[in-house]
């Protein structure tokens, strides 16, 4: 087997797993008991997506594609942050305390 | 957020939000990239700053009202375009210059000044209502 046919298989070989990554996580996201699940379902989300962009790199040889990565994580890190802090925040105005159980309030 | 480990990585994830913006600003004029998302990047460098030591610290950090930042850019941009006044051409022209150092092009342009008066205004309008939004949630 050569190099490129190599290569190629391990490609599609690696797109299939993050399809099936990406089908598991919006399982995770529709059917999560909690919303902090379903957060880090997303969050997730984002990682399958910054993956799927480095194999479209390596099998498109359009490097470019790296920086877009490099965007997505951080800005999809800022997202999740968002959705933590708004958490805390409905949680404390529930109970009044800020050290709240988040999951205790769905 | 009162967390010790997010409090911990937030710099650095903020001193390299703000590197990348600038890289991606500079690259604007021949590659993908430019002032919009290299402000959008810088904008919410600053809102994820501003979620983990709060607003007050951030504010505190810029050191200038964000929105004076904004004025700035709005300010530099029209001045580049103002700078074809001199050449007898239309305003907004694209004007390059080349300086030679050490065996290295530097391509000085009236179209960069504009990207980063861009950048400029919308990290400060951007930066304006994130620490807007994050103060208020902190009163309730």
């Amino acid at each position: 087997m050569s190099g490129t046919a190599f290569l190629d298989m391990t490609i599609y070989a690696g797109l299939g797993l993050l399809s099936l990554a990406f089908l598991i996580t919006i399982l995770r996201i529709i059917i999560g008991p909690t919303l902090p699940d379903r957060i880090l379902g997303l969050d997730m989300l984002v990682s399958v997506g910054i993956g799927f962009i480095a194999i479209v790199a390596v099998k498109t040889g359009f490097f470019l594609y790296l920086d877009v990565a490099i965007a997505l994580g951080l800005v999809g890190f800022l997202a999740t942050v968002a959705f933590a802090r708004y958490l805390l925040v409905s949680a404390t105005k529930h109970t009044g305390e800020p050290d709240a159980n988040p999951e205790a309030k769905p | 957020m009162k967390t010790v480990i997010f409090r911990t990585i937030a710099p650095v994830l903020v001193a390299i939000m703000v590197v990348f913006s600038v890289f991606v600003l500079l690259r604007g004029h021949n590659e993908p990239g430019g002032g919009f998302i290299g402000g959008l990047i810088a904008a919410s460098a600053v809102a994820l700053y501003g979620i983990a030591v709060g607003v007050e610290e951030v504010r505190k950090a810029l050191r200038v009202d964000p929105l004076a930042i904004a004025g700035f850019g709005v300010l530099l941009s029209s001045l580049s375009g103002l700078v074809s006044i001199a050449y007898q051409v239309p305003f907004l022209t694209g004007l390059w210059t080349i300086f030679h150092f050490e065996n290295t092009e530097i391509a000085v342009s009236s179209p960069m000044f504009f990207d980063i008066g861009v950048y400029f205004a919308v990290l400060g309008t951007l930066a304006a209502v994130a620490l807007a939004l994050e103060e208020d949630e902190d009163q309730k």
